[in-house]
This record gives structure tokens, C-alpha cells and sequence, in this order.
């Protein structure tokens, strides 16, 4: 089965729960006066889960035909051994550290050290030129974003004290 | 109107509010450009600045500069890194991106700005023509029409991304919906399906959602496969000063502009349609009625496919203040925070605007000339240095588009969670696309989610059930409309498979 099948199978999985959730215990805690109302909270819920199940439905038995082989320049996802996917997962590694690590540490060591670490994991290695224009980038968008338009954002980490 | 055309060219034209709208157009422009700031939260941070002027007029034309600039700025992104930081900009990345990679990122960068100035010029023309009108004719559509009118841009979307597989375009459109579904919601005032987490409770960031559909899948394939950013970055250097239009080009552009102003400005007047949906609608209708020939290059860097949505959804920002300044109705959310600052400044927007301070009402249409003018003036030789960001090295280019991203999703809910979320988002995403799933709309379905329910609603409770579906006329019609867009590709696609299929056997 093809990957936009599989990937219907799922859909049509997500569409049944959250049409279990809108039929069935949704409106369990509605009060009595909401229940004369045409419109429950549930009802627009229900007609896209009806919708979606459907939808889904049609791409897992194949009516839309197979599916087209990927474009020019496109990821081909069944030779995903010949992309450099390591580079990738390790990318996304560093985004989730840097999630994590935006508060605790402040926003310009995380921002510095994800930019470094971003270029390193690309291959870069002038380490001058990257410290140096991670670290001015990392202070000029947090002058921006904390001075002149005033969305706080704790430059240092909280022990600091700033 | 002539006299108060003239008051208007007299207000607009002093000294001051010439630097207002040069100062606006260029904040708006700068900023706009960062993902995650659309026109609203920057004119919400003007606000102070525009109050503490004190002159009504002046402040108003300082905030509209920075509204037409933030909508260019948003187009930048959308071209250049596919980070579309504002809903009506999305569209935009369709076309204006993969002229980027192809190395047309100047032209890609000019076509936007003229057909911006464009539609914003055009659509301020109908401004100063039809608005008392309009007005009026607004306030016919009720939410029956609302609900409708959104149906057919989805069901438009869903056929045009489907390429042939509509179902598959249906069914990211349907996920949009219903991811719009989660948290809580101005009508019920109860959470929905938020899992009991604390952090769902206001819905998903449509910014934390924008940037995992379009920048970070785009910026996963350039790590994947380096062959494509090669592709990608622009070439050499000399095609990326190519700014000018071909002769060609501008003959293709001038009808899409021509119609895309009107079509846009007249939905952009529509209160709650404004600039995304006329955008999207731009999109679809242009990529219906081209030839067919033409029809496939929508998505791969049309020309015409670019035009249409900056052209739209400028003149659909002009539109937009038609029910503001004559009615005292915001139409978008942006246009509500400047209702906000015109009564912090003592002034009453409504059908007395005209009558009683004629000064204010005529130099804010003049400073939409001025401001569109000046905005193209300001980026034309701006394109090229603007244009160099996609020629940085990929192993800082890279690093920093996902930086953005973050950054984006970060500042528009200052929360952390919304960085895994937009991870998790962003992988999922990748997958769906690796399956030829469309992921615009996912997004459109998303933005356009909470509107669309808060006007069945509205439709459903003023009709006691869904009778408004046949006694409403217009709301037959239009979704008469929308079960065609579904079925006729669908029917289309079916035909040609069936047909192909034929070919083969006869082989």
C-alpha cells in the first residue's frame, strides 16, 4: 500500500476518534438551556468528522488513482537512504533542545548556540565567522524584539539575575 | 466629492503627513518581513506612538502606511523563505517561491510590489467612488452569505491544489477545520478537544501552523537534499538583478491585476472576508480561467499565479476601510485595532465621518495613494540588496530560516510549547508531503475555520436549523457554486484517468 493510503488509514482513525468525541461525549456536561439551542458546541464538530471519515475513506480504497511519482528536485520517500536524513533529524533534535532551552538558559546563549550548532551540523566549520554572526544576530533580533517593539524576552539565564 | 478630494490633497500633502506615510510605509515594510508580526501586532504597537501625536488625521495616515507596508513586508518572507508570517500573504508563496528557487527572486519581488501598488491604487479608486454605496450593500450579507462565501473559497482551494486529486485536497481542508475546532471558542465559552491541556485551551497559533506546513518542510528538503538548494539559491548572481518584467509578462499580468483589484476590493468591503480570503479567491478564480497550458504552471512560478494574490489582497486592505470609515464596522482585525486608536483620538467613525470631519475622511483615501506610491518607489531599488538574502550560504541560510520560524511561532503566543508544536507540525508535514498531500489547505482550512463556524452558527440559530441553506437565495447559490468546484475536477480527473487508462489497453 502506497504512503498516501497508509497515510488516509490514519486520517480516517483521527476523523473516528474525534467523531466518537463530538457524538458521543462531547455534550455530556451541557447545560439544559444550551440543549434547546439549534447549535451545540458538537454540531459543526460532528459534520466534519462525517466529512473527513468520508474524505479519508476515498483515498484508502484508491478511487483518486495512485499516487503520482514525486516532482523534480521532490524528496523521493522511498529512497530516503539517499537524502542526508541524519542532517535533518539532527536539525529537528536541535530545534526541541532549543524549545527546552529557550527560558532556562536565555534567549541569547540558546540563540547563539543554535545557530552555531545548526551551521555545524551542516558542515560548517570557520568557527570565527559563525560565533561572530550568530552571536550579533542573536543581539540585534533581541534589541528588536525586547527594546523597540517591547515582547519581553529574558536576554540571560534566570541565576543571572536579569 | 471634489471639495473633498481637495481638502483631502491639501491635508495630505503638508509636510507632516507626507513623513507619516514614508515613516509608516517603511516600519510596516521592515518589520512586516519578520514571521510572526503580522499588520495587526505591529499597528498595535504603533498605537502609542500614533495617539501621542495628537492629530487624528496625521495618526491615521501614519497607521494605514504601516498597514500597506506590513502587507508587503509579509510578501517578502512569503517569496524569499516560503515563511508566510500573515494569512493574506500565503497565497503569495504559491507561485512567489518557486520563482525564488528558480532564481527569479527579483522579479518574483517586483511583481509583488507592482501588482501591490497596483490593486492598493485601483482599489483605493473604488474607495473613493463606491463607498457610501457600499456601504449599504455590506450590510445585505448576512452570516447565511458569510458561511456560504467561505464554503465556496474552500471548496475553490481544495480543487485548485488537488490537481487531480481533489479528495486529497478535501481532506487537508477538513483537517484545517477541525484542527480549528480545538481550544475554546467565542461562541460555546467551553474548550474542545484540548486533551485537558492547559496550553491547547486557546487553539492552536496560526503562525506556529504556517510555519510547519510551508518553512520548515521547505527548509527539511534543502538539508535532505542539497541538490535542491543549489536550485534553489539563486542561481548566479546576474538573474537575481533581473528585476524588469518582460513584455510578455506584463501583457499576462495586466488583466489578473485589472481583475484581481475589483474582485478584491469588493470582497476586502465584505466585513470578516477581507484580505485572506480575497487572496485565495484571487488565486483559485485566476488559475480557473487561465488556459489550460497556463493552468499548469500555477505553482511553479507563475507569473500570473503571483500577481493575482499580492493584487487581491492589497486591494482588499483598501476595501476594507470602506465599513470602518462609513459605517464605524470593522471588517478585519486589523481594521478593529485602528477603530480603537480613531476613537482613543475622539473620532467617531460612521456615515457622519464624511459630513463632519470631511479632512480626515479624504486625506486618508489621498494617503492610499501616496502610501502606495511610496512604498513602490521605496522597494523597488530595495529589491536586489532584499533579493541577496536567499545568496547566503546554505549553511547559514538554513540555520536562520529555522531560527525565524521558531522565532515566529515563539513571539506570536510567547510560549514555549508552541516550539514543539511547531516541530511535531513541522514533521508531520513533511510526511504528508512526501505522500503528495497538499498542505495550503490544511492552513486555509484553518484560518478560515473559526469564521466559518461562528457563522453557521450564527446562521443556524437565526433560522432555528439549516432552512437558511434554501430560504436564503444567495446562500443556495453560492453553495450551489461550491458542490460544482468539488465535483467538476473531480469528474475531470476521473475522465482523463479512465481515458488514459483506454490508451494503455489500446496499446
Amino acid at each position: 500500500m502506497a504512503l498516501d493510503r497508509w497515510i488516509a488509514l490514519v486520517l480516517l482513525g483521527i476523523c473516528l476518534i474525534y467523531g466518537y468525541t463530538a457524538f458521543f461525549t462531547m455534550d455530556e456536561n451541557l447545560a439544559p438551556f444550551m440543549r434547546r439551542n439549534p447549535i451545540w458546541p458538537s454540531t459543526f464538530p460532528k459534520v466534519l468528522a462525517v466529512l473527513g471519515a468520508a474524505c479519508a475513506f476515498v483515498i484508502l480504497i484508491g478511487l483518486e488513482g495512485p499516487q503520482k511519482p514525486p516532482k523534480e528536485g521532490d524528496i523521493d520517500y522511498r529512497r530516503l537512504g539517499d537524502y542526508k536524513i541524519g542532517q535533518a533529524g539532527a536539525l529537528l533534535g536541535l530545534m526541541v533542545a532549543y524549545a527546552l532551552l529557550l527560558r532556562p538558559a536565555g534567549f541569547i546563549l540558546s540563540t547563539t548556540g543554535f545557530l552555531i550548532l545548526g551551521s555545524v551540523i551542516l558542515g560548517e566549520r570557520k568557527w570565527v565567522t559563525m560565533i561572530g554572526v550568530s552571536a550579533v544576530a542573536a543581539g540585534f533580533v533581541w534589541y528588536l524584539v525586547q527594546e523597540v517593539l517591547g515582547i519581553f524576552m529574558r536576554p540571560w539565564p534566570a541565576f543571572v539575575g536579569v | 466629492m471634489l471639495e473633498g478630494i481637495l481638502i483631502g490633497l491639501q491635508t495630505a500633502f503638508s509636510i507632516q503627513n507626507l513623513l507619516m506615510v514614508i515613516g509608516g510605509c517603511l516600519i510596516g515594510t521592515f518589520i512586516g518581513m519578520l514571521p510572526g508580526l503580522g499588520p495587526m501586532s505591529i499597528i498595535a504597537i504603533m498605537i502609542p506612538v500614533a495617539i501621542s501625536i495628537g492629530d487624528p488625521s496625521a495618526a491615521l495616515i501614519l497607521l494605514a502606511g504601516v498597514y500597506y507596508g506590513a502587507i508587503f513586508g509579509g510578501s517578502t518572507s512569503s517569496i524569499l523563505l516560503n515563511a508566510p508570517g500573515v494569512a493574506g500573504t500565503v497565497a503569495t508563496s504559491f507561485d512567489g517561491y518557486p520563482m525564488a528557487r528558480q532564481g527569479k527572486a527579483g522579479k518574483a519581488l517586483t511583481i509583488a510590489a507592482i501588482a501591490s501598488f497596483a490593486g492598493g491604487t485601483i482599489g483605493a479608486i473604488l474607495l473613493m467612488i463606491f463607498a457610501p454605496a457600499l456601504s449599504s450593500v455590506a450590510l445585505l450579507f448576512h452570516s447565511a452569505e458569510y458561511f456560504a462565501l467561505m464554503v465556496v473559497g474552500l471548496s475553490a482551494i481544495a480543487a485548485f491544489a488537488g490537481t487531480g486529486q481533489v479528495a486529497k485536497a478535501l481532506m487537508m481542508t477538513i483537517l484545517g477545520l477541525i484542527m480549528a475546532t480545538v481550544g475554546e471558542g467565542a461562541l460555546f465559552n467551553m474548550p474542545r478537544f484540548t486533551m485537558g491541556l492547559m496550553d491547547l485551551q486557546s487553539g492552536f497559533g496560526f503562525i506556529t501552523l504556517a510555519m510547519a506546513m510551508f518553512a520548515l518542510p521547505e527548509a527539511l528538503f534543502l538539508v535532505m537534499n542539497p541538490l535542491r538548494s543549489k536550485q534553489g539559491d539563486g542561481g548566479d548572481s546576474s538573474e537575481i538583478k533581473d528585476l524588469r518584467i518582460t513584455k510578455e509578462e506584463a501583457k499576462s499580468m495586466a488583466p489578473v491585476v485589472g481583475r484581481q483589484s475589483i474582485q478584491g476590493f469588493f470582497i476586502g468591503v465584505l466585513p470578516g472576508a477581507g484580505a485572506t480570503i480575497a487572496s485565495f479567491l484571487g488565486y483559485a478564480v485566476e488559475r480557473n480561467i487561465a488556459p489550460k497550458e497556463e493552468q499548469e504552471q500555477f505553482g511553479k512560478g507563475s507569473v500570473k499565479g503571483l500577481a493575482a494574490p499580492e493584487t487581491a489582497n492589497n486591494a482588499a486592505c483598501t476595501g476594507s476601510f470602506v465599513p470602518l470609515l462609513t459605517l464605524g464596522i470593522p471588517g478585519s482585525g486589523t481594521t478593529a485595532i485602528l477603530l480603537g486608536a480613531l476613537i482613543a483620538l475622539n473620532v467617531a467613525p460612521g456615515p457622519r465621518l464624511m459630513l463632519d470631519t470631511p479632512e480626515i475622511f479624504w486625506a486618508v483615501i489621498i494617503s492610499m495613494f501616496i502610501g502606495n506610491l511610496i512604498l513602490l518607489i521605496l522597494n523597488l531599488p530595495l529589491i536586489p540588496y532584499i533579493a541577496k538574502i536567499l545568496a547566503i550560504p546554505r549553511n547559514y541560510l538554513i540555520p536562520f530560516i529555522l531560527f525565524f520560524t521558531l522565532m515566529g511561532a515563539y513571539i506570536g503566543q510567547n510560549n514555549a510549547t508552541e516550539l514543539l508544536l511547531l516541530v511535531g507540525f513541522g514533521i508531520c508535514a513533511t510526511i504528508l508531503r512526501f505522500a503528495d498531500y497538499p498542505l495550503a489547505p490544511l492552513l486555509i482550512g484553518f484560518i478560515l475555520g473559526g469564521m466559518l463556524e461562528d457563522n453557521f452558527s450564527r446562521a443556524m440559530q437565526l433560522y432555528d436549523g439549516i432552512s437558511f441553506i434554501w430560504e436564503r437565495p444567495m446562500t443556495l447559490g453560492l453553495l450551489a457554486i461550491a458542490v460544482l468546484l468539488i465535483l467538476l475536477p473531480s469528474y475531470r480527473a476521473r475522465r482523463a484517468r479512465a481515458r488514459a487508462a483506454g490508451v494503455a489497453d489500446g496499446d
